[in-house]
């Protein structure tokens, strides 16, 4: 963004100052992920750079902790992973299927009390996690599904839809209904129509919704801590657990794992979103 | 042609007729799909939220414990001591209660009636062995002369409704005392009145320090050419798809007193080596931590709105000779109050039920009022209070919610 010639100095200065400013921020946001990546090839036990790291020794780095978060005895976080994989994964396709459904609901424009509905259907996104958290552990006690795969799967459910509920919806904001019309009079059926031509137009929505009820539903720990028994630790619990007692250097190894696979999800739903607006038509 | 004669469908039903008809099969269509979902967080959520409020009122737990004294007790005035009756009965009910080993809750409990009710009913606990049978008045005012009192009797008697508003008076430091007054507790147990100001506090802040960098980095995002714009979209996006917890363990290796922040202070001479400050473990913590991992809610929404508004406005208006400052003020900002107010709002309800960070970082003077709820789900198990004070935070945050929705609408919350 450069300044045209004619601009008086301090607003120059005052450009600049701006621009420091931004660069400040941006760096906060960013640069706190980058310090676990060097930190977990840290050779030592300590979570500080020691002397030799900043040297760039090559003694002072290793992959010790990766090999200990994969063989490591009575480590936790092989059976932490499947679990999470597993209730995110189920989490995920409930989520999609009963908030895609709910979307096309809403977005018809005959929806009765479409408002108050919509209200109700985000609302686990507005509750705080805490309330959520005590509410669902009540009432999975109650039918007998506390510390079960089950039960915190549809805890999960709970806590994705009004992702995909948004994202859907917004998809189909732009979608010209006269295009299942002409499905209709051409001899589709509804089931036809929407296989055919719904589904593949509002695709990246839903993917994109189901991305988000993924991301939720592998990174939640306040519920599954209500939920959870031994058998059912997810790796944020794992990590929660691994926070408040001792800060070991495994928890970066997996922590940099995730960072990567936050990043292959970033790309992802970037490369949807850009699909998205191609298909509707949106140039900016 | 009479005004009587109806336009006909094909099926000699009355057009206006056979619209309605189809506009109804329609409205029951759009409603069906979204049933499953409704009915599903009726069911698991909606109910069981609606449930904590039966819960948090339902005081059962001491008319349980002494179900032969409250029996008793029934034809008892309160005036005078209690007649014989209710002493055997009490004898007998906290007999059994010594021998499960559960007469700790039942002395907890009375003893936030009446002070000091503690002391005396353990002494009873440790002297009622050798009681012998009869005359159960004389023996159990012979072990403590406060049992005379008829102070202690009546407390009993307060706490016997099964339904009750004491845990909300307890959740902003109040007690109804033995005259039935509501009261507030002195003034060094008042700590959830402390919790909440803190969390407003936080809250409030956090918002505050969250609207004031996204502000200049969303106008960034807004006005430099896409190519560049959508490579730094991305510093804002990778740490909105990055775990919570991963972004805490950072910030916990950067604060801490070795830490690279210190290390950077120790650098530039702000302190001494000897002397780093404490970062982690208190209110600073939780106000670093907590406005990096919000800030991407509060760019997000600005960053969309901002990208409407035209930048020919701003030169219209510089034109037509306003400073870059007053045509700022006057056309700019104005334009983005809707994202402001959009981001603000999201923010503050995230950050009023935070858990999480507060509970890594926040050490004690940096906790808010989920971490007490969830202390008393899991470590007192007061589950009724739990219940109580979560929803007395769920109040506050729907009537936010409602005002979002008042101002945005839920539907135009965008995501990404």
């Amino acid at each position: 963004m450069a300044l045209p010639k004619y601009t008086e100095p301090h607003y120059r200065v005052w450009h600049y100052f701006y621009l420091f400013v931004c660069g400040c921020v941006f760096f906060f946001l960013i640069a706190p992920l980058f310090v676990i990546f060097p930190l977990s090839f840290n050779a030592e036990e300590f979570l500080v750079f020691t002397d030799g790291m900043k040297r760039l020794d090559p003694d002072a780095f290793s992959t010790r902790w990766y090999k200990d978060m994969i063989y490591g005895t009575k480590n936790p976080w092989g059976l932490a992973a499947k679990n999470s994989f597993i209730i995110a994964i189920f989490a995920t396709i409930g989520s999609i299927i009963l908030g895609t459904l709910a979307a096309l609901g809403l977005s018809s424009r005959h929806m009765p009390y479409k408002g108050l509905i919509m209200a109700t259907l985000i609302s686990p996104m507005i509750v705080p996690l805490i309330i959520s958290g005590v509410a669902i552990f009540f009432f999975m006690a109650k039918v007998g599904l506390a510390a079960t795969h089950l039960g915190i799967i549809l805890a999960h459910i709970i806590l994705g839809t009004p992702f995909v509920v948004i994202t859907v919806t917004a998809t189909l904001s732009g979608f010209d209904h006269s295009i299942t019309r002409a499905a209709s009079s051409l001899g589709s059926n509804p089931f036809n129509t929407f296989m055919k031509i719904t589904l593949p137009l509002i695709l990246p929505g839903v993917i994109s919704g189901g991305l988000f009820a993924f991301v939720t539903s592998f990174d939640e720990v306040v519920v599954v801590l209500f939920l959870a028994g031994l058998d059912n630790t997810t790796i944020p619990v794992q990590m929660w657990t691994g926070l408040r007692e001792q800060l070991s250097p495994t928890i970066l190894a997996v922590a940099t794992c995730l960072i990567v696979l936050s990043i292959l999800i970033l790309l992802t739903a970037e490369l949807l979103r850009r699909r998205s607006e191609r298909l509707r038509g949106i140039n900016r | 042609m009479s005004s009587e004669q109806k336009i006909l469908s094909t099926d000699g039903i009355p057009l206006e007729e056979s619209l309605k008809q189809a506009e109804k099969k329609n409205k029951i269509k759009a409603f069906l799909l979204v049933t499953p979902l409704l009915l599903f967080l009726i069911i698991t959520y909606i109910i069981p939220i609606a449930d904590m409020f039966s819960r948090s009122i339902d005081d059962k737990m001491v008319t349980n414990m002494l179900p032969k004294t409250y029996k008793a007790m029934e034809q008892w005035d309160g005036k005078e001591l209690p007649p014989e009756e209710v002493f055997e009965a009490f004898y007998l009910d906290y007999k059994i209660l010594v021998e499960n080993k559960t007469a700790g809750k039942l002395q907890t409990q009375l003893n936030y009636e009446k002070n000091g009710f503690k002391s005396v009913l353990k002494k009873l606990a440790r002297k009622q062995k050798k009681f012998e049978e009869g005359n159960y008045k004389e023996q159990i005012m012979k072990v403590h002369k406060r049992w005379k009192n008829v102070d202690y009797w009546r407390a009993i008697k307060r706490r016997a409704p099964a339904y009750t508003y004491s845990k909300y008076l307890k959740g902003v430091d109040m007690y109804s005392n033995e005259d039935g007054k509501i009261v507030q507790v002195s003034e060094d147990r008042r700590i959830h009145r402390i919790l909440w100001s803190r969390t407003l506090e936080v809250a409030f802040f956090v918002t505050l320090f969250c609207f004031l960098m996204a502000y200049p980095i969303a106008h960034l995002l807004a006005t430099l050419p896409m190519k560049y714009s959508n490579l730094l979209m991305i510093c804002v996006l990778l740490p909105f798809w990055t775990s919570l917890l991963v972004r805490t363990a950072s910030w916990m290796i950067l604060l801490q007193q070795q830490g690279l922040v210190n290390d950077f202070f120790v650098w530039i001479g702000l302190v001494a080596d000897d002397n780093r400050p404490e970062m982690m473990y208190n209110k600073t913590g939780t106000y670093v931590a907590m406005t990096q991992i919000l800030l991407p809610f509060m760019v997000l929404p600005l960053y969309s709105v901002m990208k409407t508004i035209s930048p020919s406005l701003m030169r219209a208006g510089k034109s037509l000779g306003a400073t870059p400052g007053v045509a700022f003020f006057k056309i700019y900002f104005p334009l983005t109050i809707p994202g402001i107010g959009a981001g603000c709002l999201l923010v503050f309800i995230l950050a009023i039920g935070y858990y999480i960070t507060p509970a890594l970082v926040g050490g004690a003077s940096g906790t808010l009022i989920s971490n007490q709820i969830a202390y008393h789900m899991k470590s007192t198990l007061d589950w009724s209070f739990a219940s109580a004070m979560g929803l007395m935070l769920l109040t506050g945050v729907l009537v936010i919610y409602w005002i979002y929705n008042k101002l945005v609408g839920v539907d135009n919350i965008k995501l990404g």
